[in-house]
């Protein structure tokens, strides 16, 4: 052995070297962008104004979070301007995904987890006694909001109204050209080629499927007769890893035509179709539009639990309410959270669930949830212990 | 086989010598309180320096039979509770519902979409990967072959997710012509026919391909040191009987190397069945079994997994190992099968040490 | 063996006639301009087929002219010869497309602040930001990776090839490391997960990440290096063995030596293998937007994340970092390979090689 050590060593050692050299040639690594912040984009800025009114109350050392992909450019957001705030806090969000992100908070692995479903009962249930010590529960605390886009790609149509059941028919395959006469119906003025309909869904489990899918069966229950889907479950259609995919695609293919968060839309310059609701005028998305609908949410969990109904934002009739919207929650326990973490978890959940925080993050194509609603978040993450 | 390993020994033939030579002080260095006669100390030191270098070694093999057990009593204890919760034939059935109520799915469309994909990444790259090694080992100038052959290893640097967003966004575009091409002259070999003409080709033909291209390094690097390895005698003997360089490498580079290729080859098979990220970028899938291999449709077990994983909690999850079974027998299956040919062409291997 | 009609087809083959050394420049010229001719007289209009057209034109003709000139033996082999241009030339396609797909888009961010930043406090529409992070994380988890593996690779392929000798164990071992090939990295990264984080509950770490790459990187290891080892004529050891020198020696000093330059580029292809691999990090190592250097505590990045993150973000500032991350993980690729290279260079027997 020790023969072949020495000549192996003389291999590692420049192998070592090598990796170390790399490494001390770029030792000036550093955590602190501060100067290309200021430098750019006033949007995403104001965090030293920002700074100032965050309170860091007893913040410090690592949250770990993991969830939902919708949320995850909010809280890329969120993160950056609390740790402008409070210095020495490190938020570490991944966007894993809501079912790996509850798996995870269920064994402990993470002081939050970030969904865009309200946990159920048979997951809460596997939450008490490992995350949650000491007789407390994982409860739903939803945070912000955002509405799903529905965009398109048809050379010389830029208005396209479609309503629910359009919509259940044509991702169901019912309608296959876009000339067809219930388009035609909604669209008297448009000229619509005689193209085929190319729907593209998303082919990961996601959030924004179930709420789309959600919206189908709730405002068109005779055209969209599945149920409601993390998984897209209609037969027929391609699909796309992703928003950033289905975008993609979205752009690259004539005649297509998807869903996907209001960012997606906006960043990649893609039109989005308005939706008549029965409303005095079809709407278009927007954040302001979303948020309307979402207005009268009721709360069904019981309290400190907030999970959401959102069955009156998808059938909303009301003027410029725009119905296709998801609302994604914050999942922590009750009680017991693990001592260490939780001036920071509540430090951080106060901050994003402030008038601040929320406002913050509407260039990203989020919305505030309703004022109500935000008291009594305030009230469930002050008592969370 | 007897002249041509004489000349191949020459060169290094110092390299042993120098070895012992180098051994003896090193040895008795590491013994210093025994002082007798350095032959027999080194024999001694030396038998029980085989002792632990061969337990090192059987050892290393044995961890690795550990670790493939435990992989593989890990999966079938989660499948077996996954399997049990379904409603549906896991065998039989094709769709794969995981969140909905009653809990069905079965691998039939994904096992099969991934043997297609895997079957037409194999088709394309392993008479590539042959060429390119032939190429580089024995007909390219030897300066140029060096950079060659550093230029395919850079293949194999490239990530998969770059393959994945290449593929969705260079290579998809590109294959709508040859897609319609091979609908319309071959649509009629079942195979290559369009279901909906016009749609996108993220297909798994296309996915093949990108396959292809990813394992091509693989089975090029391996087996290009096997062609090098092949004694000179051999080749300058063929040659010297008046064969062209084809017949050359057909009578003495092929046979010597063909246990290497194919092990070379399902090093490559591996990597295209377990393929995950640039699958999931380029695919288009959906649960159904289709034959038709340029429509968007069928899926692969290993794009499955990655796509569902991250919203599956519980028996979604496992059902998704319970996939990664399935996928773990395929790839045993395979092996038995690739194993039974190099038997069955030992006789003509040269590589028999 | 037919030794009379060989040797009366050798006498000939001497004297026979030759196609004069122009002839395939001008078969390849004549090929090509059939099929500019065909492609334009059919109309056809992608590119790709009419350089296909070009190339079985240029093949059939060769084959032809070849046949009648100088026999068909010498045709296969302008044929064989041919294919192995062309299959080459086929491979060339993808890597300068892949290449030139990466470096355009991600040249543009690679800046010094992009190497020594993190993302840390980085909104996804903001410009800046950086991947020193993740370069840290792939660097620490693909060495502690390749520390695990290679050790136990190579001793299980010598196992296989120098003590085993076909006997029960090494049969099992050697059929059990091809079933390993085709462990999806998804489900060695479910396993560490589930022995590793769960059962042994160990936090998010870079080693953990490690362990699951480790597992990707044994089978390539093996298969290759006992691909080599086997190429190791017997008569080394033989040699080596008469000479005195105890077979451990012998291996250690003869043989591994000997197939260095073999072994080194199993290894670097497992390296490239894992070196991409974003789901088990993802699953592992958790991610992180700050440095954290300590590969044993908290999350850390790695460069395919990061990327894959990045992308998905969906804003074109953070796309564009997400393909500075490919072009430099490529690199990152690249230059490991290279230093292996050397070192193989510099460590193999001297003449051994050609």
């Amino acid at each position: 052995m020790k023969l072949q050590r020495n000549g192996r060593t003389k291999a590692l050692a420049i192998g070592a070297l090598a990796v170390v050299s790399s490494l001390t040639l770029a030792a000036c690594g550093s955590d602190n962008n501060s100067n290309s912040s200021a430098s750019s984009s006033p949007a995403a800025g104001g965090s030293s104004a920002a700074a100032s009114s965050i309170a860091c109350s007893g913040a410090s050392g690592q949250l770990l979070g993991a969830g939902s992909t919708a949320q995850a450019n909010a809280v890329t957001q969120w993160v950056k301007d609390f740790q402008a705030a409070c210095s020495g806090v490190t938020v570490n969000y991944q966007a894993t995904g809501s079912g790996a992100g509850i798996t995870s908070f269920q064994s402990g692995k993470v002081a939050f987890a970030g969904s865009d479903a309200a946990m159920k009962p048979a997951d809460v249930a596997k939450t008490e006694g490992t995350a949650c010590k000491s007789g407390g529960k994982g409860i739903n605390i939803p945070m912000i909001g955002g509405p799903i886009a529905i965009g398109y790609n048809l050379p010389g149509v830029s208005n396209l109204v479609l309503d629910a059941p359009t919509l259940a028919q044509i991702f169901t395959g019912k309608i296959a050209k876009w000339d067809d006469a219930a388009i035609k119906k909604l669209n008297p003025t448009a000229t619509l080629p005689s193209l085929p309909i190319q729907t593209f869904h998303r082919s990961d489990g996601s959030g924004t499927t179930a709420n789309f899918t959600a919206y189908l069966a709730a405002a068109a229950p005779t055209d969209y007769t599945l149920q409601p889907n993390k998984l897209w479950a209609a037969k027929g259609g391609q699909a796309a890893n992703g928003s950033a995919g289905l975008a993609a695609q979205v752009k690259q293919v004539q005649g297509s035509i998807s869903y996907f968060e209001l960012s997606y839309a906006t960043q990649q310059n893609i039109t989005t179709a308005q939706i008549a609701t029965g409303a005095s005028a079809p709407v278009a998305v927007s954040t302001d539009a979303a948020s309307k609908a979402i207005a009268d949410a009721k709360v069904t969990g019981t309290a400190p639990d907030l999970t959401l109904d959102l069955t009156s934002a998808y059938t909303t009739k009301a003027d410029g309410a725009y119905p296709i919207d998801l609302v994604t929650y914050e999942i922590a326990c009750d009680k017991g959270n693990a001592p260490a973490t939780l001036p920071t978890l509540k430090a951080f959940l106060n901050y994003i669930s402030s008038t601040q925080g929320q406002t913050s993050v509407a260039s990203l194509g989020y919305f505030p949830l309703p004022a109500s609603l935000q008291a009594q978040v305030k009230t469930t993450i002050n008592g969370l212990s | 086989m007897e002249t041509p390993r004489d000349t191949s020994a020459p060169p290094s033939d110092p390299q042993p010598s120098k070895g012992s030579q180098s051994a003896a002080p090193n040895l008795a260095g590491s013994s210093p309180q025994r002082g007798g006669s350095s032959l027999s100390d080194s024999g001694r030191t030396g038998r029980r320096g085989d002792a632990i270098f061969k337990f090192a070694s059987s050892g290393s093999g044995v961890a690795l039979l550990v670790i493939m057990a435990a992989i593989a009593a890990f999966l079938t204890v989660r499948a077996v509770s996954a399997i049990s919760a379904d409603h549906g034939n896991f065998l039989t059935t094709s769709d794969w519902q995981t969140q909905a109520d009653p809990i069905t799915f079965g691998i039939a469309a994904i096992a099969l979409g991934t043997l297609i994909s895997a079957v037409v990444a194999m088709v394309i790259a392993v008479p590539v990967a042959l060429g390119i090694a032939l190429f580089i080992s024995h007909y390219a100038p030897r300066r140029i072959a060096q950079a060659l052959g550093y230029v395919v290893d850079l293949l194999a640097a490239v990530p998969s997710i770059v393959f994945g967003l290449w593929g969705a966004l260079f290579l998809v575009p590109h294959m709508i012509g040859v897609n319609a091409w091979l609908n319309q002259y071959f649509g009629w070999t079942y195979i290559f026919h369009q279901n909906e003409p016009g749609t996108q080709p993220r297909s798994l033909f296309t996915v093949g391909i990108v396959l292809a291209i990813m394992i091509l390094p693989i089975i090029t690097a391996v087996s290009r040191e096997i062609f090098l390895q092949v004694p000179r005698a051999h080749e300058e003997a063929a040659l010297a009987l008046g064969a062209t360089r084809w017949e050359m490498i057909r009578t003495a580079v092929i046979p010597f190397g063909r246990s290497g290729i194919i092990s070379a080859s399902m090093l490559g098979l591996g990597r295209a069945l377990g393929e995950t990220m640039a699958v999931a970028t380029v695919l288009s899938p959906s649960y159904v079994i289709n034959l038709h291999i340029l429509d968007p449709a069928g899926s692969t077990i290993a794009q499955t997994i990655a796509n569902q994983f991250g919203e599956s909690q519980g028996t979604g999850r496992d059902a998704l190992i319970a996939a990664g079974l399935v996928l773990f027998v395929i790839t045993l299956l395979v092996n038995g099968a690739a194993r039974l040919i190099i038997a069955r062409r030992k006789e003509y291997s040269g590589a028999d040490a | 063996m037919s030794s009379l009609a060989t040797t009366s087809q050798l006498s000939s083959s001497l004297t026979e006639r030759r196609l004069p050394r122009w002839m395939p420049a001008v078969n390849l010229a004549l090929a090509v301009l059939l099929a500019v001719a065909i492609g334009a007289g059919f109309n056809l209009s992608s590119k790709p087929q009419w350089l296909l057209i070009a190339a079985i034109l240029y093949v059939v003709i060769q084959y032809v002219t070849s046949a009648v000139v100088e026999g068909r033996r010498h045709a296969k082999n302008y044929v064989a010869t041919s294919l192995v241009w062309v299959a080459f030339l086929l491979a060339l396609l993808p890597l300068i497309s892949v290449l030139w797909m990466t470096i355009s888009k991600g040249i543009g961010v690679i800046n010094a602040n992009f190497l020594t930043h993190s993302m840390n406090g980085v909104a996804i529409n903001q410009e800046g930001g950086g991947l020193y992070h993740a370069l840290i994380g792939t660097l620490e988890q693909v060495a502690i990776a390749s520390l695990l593996a290679a050790p136990i690779g190579i001793l299980t392929a010598v196992y296989l090839v120098e003590y085993g000798r076909g006997n029960k164990l090494s049969k099992a071992v050697s059929f059990f490391v091809d079933v390993m090939t085709g462990v999806p990295s998804i489900v060695a990264g479910l396993f560490i997960l589930s022995f590793w984080i769960i059962i042994l509950n160990m936090p998010f770490t870079g080693f953990a990440g490690a362990l699951a790459l480790a597992i990707l990187m044994l089978p390539v290891v093996v298969r290759s290096t006992e691909e080599m080892l086997k190429l190791v004529p017997n008569e080394l050891r033989e040699a080596s063995l008469a000479l005195g020198v105890p077979k451990w020696l012998t291996i250690t000093r003869v043989v591994l030596p000997t197939a260095l330059g073999g072994i080194v580029t199993g290894v670097m292809l497992a390296v490239a293998r894992i070196v991409g691999e974003t789901a088990p990090i993802l699953m592992l190592v958790f991610g992180a937007d700050t440095i954290n250097m300590d590969p044993f505590n908290n999350p850390q990045s790695s460069l395919p994340l990061f990327v894959w993150t990045e992308y998905s973000r969906g804003t074109d500032q953070s796309q564009a970092r997400a393909w500075g991350g490919a072009l430099v993980l490529i690199a990152v690729v690249m230059i490991l390979n290279l230093v292996a290279r050397g070192i193989a260079r510099w460590k193999a027997p001297k003449g051994a090689t050609r």
